[in-house]
């Protein structure tokens, strides 16, 4: 018998150890590990690395910025002119003194709803859109509001539009003799109502002077020589018609009296002047004298 | 009977779930070679769905990914005589296969050609009472078996029921849900040296592997060398292997008698080396070159150098006639052809209704073996080689490869065998706790 321990001829078989290294290295869960895990498990590390850092992180950061920067400004995006369409030269000159930005700035930087929220915002402005149009050009396209009465009030005299947004003050009401005057207080919240009763008044046009809204309800047509037209809360024009039509027939407003009352639709009624009414009595008292003098 | 049934219900169990699992290995321990194949198993339907491709015999379902063989070393007549020496070559082949499949693998199904197989035939009967068989009669009429004695030391490797019959009618498969009085079986046992089949157990736990089955290699060399009709109709399959030469006879697809012959080609290539006084290896390289079993005129042209490296010129020079060779070879392999005619004398071959006899194995490949098998063994005799299975390499299709292809079939199908079937009820110890704890299992 050969000696057991040394042998000189090589061993074709693995030892003990190799064989059982190679098989937990054919392990699947193993190689699953290797395959996905690991490389996951470097690339995680190495951004922490590089992340944990802080001066590097806000270099990063910076370099981004950096980028993002150049990007921005690049001319494509740059915006050069501001143009303002349909807005008269006030209007203009205080939209560009609004506008929040200094041309020529990169369009990322501009917020385009801001800007058209800030031009709505003004009072003479009724709509407003804002786009960029080709070539570095922000349009703002702008429809104002039209005045179309003037607002009496302690403070002054106000222009105000149809929706009753007050627009600018006036000196005086000569200034806009082409207005009609409304007043009291809540006119400018049925601005609409006012210029419907307005045009119905049409045949006394000359003769009206303005409407005063009573109690925040109900409107007052105020004439001249001291009249007025008290109109109900419901169907003013209705009732501002058929005064008309009376005095048209019977020249109501012709007449020496200080209100004609339609406030009650089914009974309207009419104030006498306070001369009118003494000379009434007088009247009466001369003819009831007369009567009591033929017959004595 | 009953240890060796937990254990062998224990490897059975294991090979279900390392087919499960879906890797499974086996090995061929032989006395020339160990040859490992990997098997992967992937379902059956892949392949079912194909155009013209029926059952496959049973191969389909599984598909060979590493193969690796290397030369056996501490193997002697089919049984472990160094067990250092064998674990090294076990471990070789597995490492090659291991890689070729590119995974690990856990179990592994073994088989050996010798550790002295012997077959028994035995037979049991039951009566079942004329209500249709079940599982349960079956169990029952296995268990009624007269097991013989034989002997201590010895285990049960295959036990299978070969044959069922039901009052007068023999031939059963599968008697289940049939109606009658009288369950009788048939069984075919076999036994072998429990030292060899304990000695491969220990070699392939020191390869961190676990033992998912046993089987003999004459009986997985006839899963493979033998085609169906062979198997069905009845054959003899003879497994020329390197120390044992395995003789397994088959009727109606079942092993009915299994042994070997402790003789084979080592036994050729060592008259080889004495006669011509050269070393193993070369004696080895001039069988597989040169060999034959039947001399020609033009063999005595032929002449061979069997060279040598003793430094002698006259010795290192020395040619022989192919004629001379066969003149050694012939009388050996007459030899080995003639115990297995005795082995199939002794188990009645004569008397089976076809008897084609299928060599196969390294030592078939000896050109003119068939000629000269016609001789002693009879005249149906053809040169047998393994089926072909998916994926095996073109290296290990020779007819070498039989019993290793062989355990393919054996693991993807393998055939019942007693401890396949549960034991019968009456014989539970705590019965009614078992079958609740069983029920558990088999439901969750």
């Amino acid at each position: 018998m050969r000696s057991l321990k040394s042998s000189t001829r090589t061993d074709p078989a693995p030892s003990r150890w190799s064989y059982r290294v190679q098989r937990w290295w054919l392990t699947p869960a193993l190689h699953k590990i290797l395959r996905i895990g690991l490389p996951i498990l470097l690339v995680v590390c190495a951004v922490a690395g590089v992340i944990g850092n802080a001066d590097r992180r806000a270099d990063i950061a910076a370099s981004i910025q950096d980028l993002r920067r150049q990007i921005e400004t690049r001319p494509e995006f740059m915006v050069n002119l501001l143009a303002v369409e349909g807005a008269s030269a006030v209007v203009e000159t205080e939209i560009r003194e609004l506008f929040p930005n200094d041309l020529p700035a990169s369009s990322f930087d501009i917020d385009l709803k801001a800007i058209r929220d800030l031009i709505i915002d003004l009072a003479p402005v009724a709509e407003a859109s804002v786009r960029l149009r080709q070539g570095g050009v922000l349009v703002v396209n702008v429809k104002e509001r039209v005045p179309v009465a003037i607002w009496r009030t302690r403070g002054g005299l106000a222009l105000i539009d149809g929706d009753g947004v007050a627009l600018t003050l006036i000196g005086q009401r000569k200034d806009r003799p082409d207005l009609p005057v409304i007043a009291g207080h809540g006119a400018d919240r049925s601005v609409a109502e006012a210029i419907s009763l307005l045009q119905a008044a049409g045949p006394i046009a000359e003769r009206v002077r303005g409407l005063i809204r009573v109690g925040e309800r109900r409107w007052d047509v105020v004439l001249d020589r001291g009249q007025r037209i008290l109109l109900p809360e419901h169907k003013p024009v209705r009732a501002l018609e058929r005064v008309i039509v009376l005095a048209e027939l019977q020249d109501l407003l012709g007449r020496d009296l200080s209100i004609v009352d339609t406030r009650l639709t089914t009974r309207p009624t009419i104030r006498l002047s306070q001369h009118a009414m003494s000379e009434l009595w007088r009247i009466k008292q001369t003819s009831t004298d007369q009567k009591t003098g033929v017959a004595e | 009977m009953i240890d060796f049934y937990a254990s062998q219900r224990a490897m059975r169990n294991m090979r279900r779930a390392a087919i499960q699992r879906g890797v499974v290995a086996v090995l061929d321990v032989g006395t020339s070679k160990i040859a490992c194949l990997v098997l992967r198993f992937d379902g059956s339907d892949r392949l079912r769905d194909a155009e013209g491709i029926g059952a496959l015999a049973g191969q389909a379902g599984f598909r060979v990914i590493g193969a690796a063989t290397t030369r056996s070393r501490g193997v002697r007549y089919g049984e472990i005589a160094a067990m250092n020496e064998t674990e090294r070559a076990i471990r070789t082949a597995l490492q090659a296969a291991q890689k070729m499949a590119q995974i690990r693998v856990d179990h592994v199904i073994a088989c050996f050609s010798g550790a002295a197989p012997r077959s028994y035939g035995i037979a049991g009967q039951v009566n079942v009472g004329d209500v249709t068989v079940c599982e349960q009669d079956i169990s029952r009429v296995l268990s009624s078996c007269d097991v013989p004695d034989y002997g201590t030391g010895r285990e049960v490797l295959h036990a299978q029921p070969v044959n069922f019959a039901l009052d007068h009618r023999s031939g059963l498969g599968d008697p289940r849900g049939q109606r009658g009085e009288d369950l009788s079986v048939d069984m075919h046992m076999l036994t072998v040296d429990a030292t060899a089949i304990q000695n491969l157990a220990h070699c392939v736990k020191r390869c961190d592997l676990e033992l998912a089955g046993l089987a003999s290699s004459a009986y997985v060399a006839g899963l493979s060398a033998l085609v169906e009709d062979e198997q069905e109709l009845g054959a003899a399959c003879i497994d020329l292997g390197g120390g044992t030469s395995g003789v397994s006879v088959f009727l109606k697809k079942h092993m009915i008698f299994s042994e070997s012959a402790r003789v084979g080609g080592d036994h050729i290539t060592n008259d080889i080396s004495l006669g011509l006084q050269v070393p193993k290896a070369t004696a080895e390289r001039i069988k597989t070159f040169y060999g034959g079993v039947v001399a020609t005129g033009m063999d005595d042209r032929d002449m061979i150098d069997i060279g040598g490296e003793t430094g002698d010129w006259e010795h290192d020079r020395r040619r022989v006639s192919r004629a001379e060779l066969i003149g050694i070879m012939r009388p050996r392999v007459e030899e080995i052809l003639e115990q297995v005619r005795k082995r199939l004398d002794a188990a009645g071959f004569q008397h089976l209704p076809c008897q084609q006899i299928v060599l196969t194995g390294g030592g078939s490949q000896i050109p003119g073996l068939d000629g000269l098998a016609t001789r002693i063994l009879g005249q149906q005799v053809r040169i047998g080689r393994p089926l072909r299975v998916h994926g095996l390499p073109q290296a290990a299709t020779g007819a070498g490869f039989a019993s290793t292809v062989g355990m393919c079939l054996f693991a993807a199908h393998p055939q019942d065998e007693w401890w396949d079937f549960d034991l019968p009820v009456d014989t539970y110890p705590a019965r009614s706790l078992k079958r609740a704890v069983r029920w558990f299992r088999d439901n969750w």
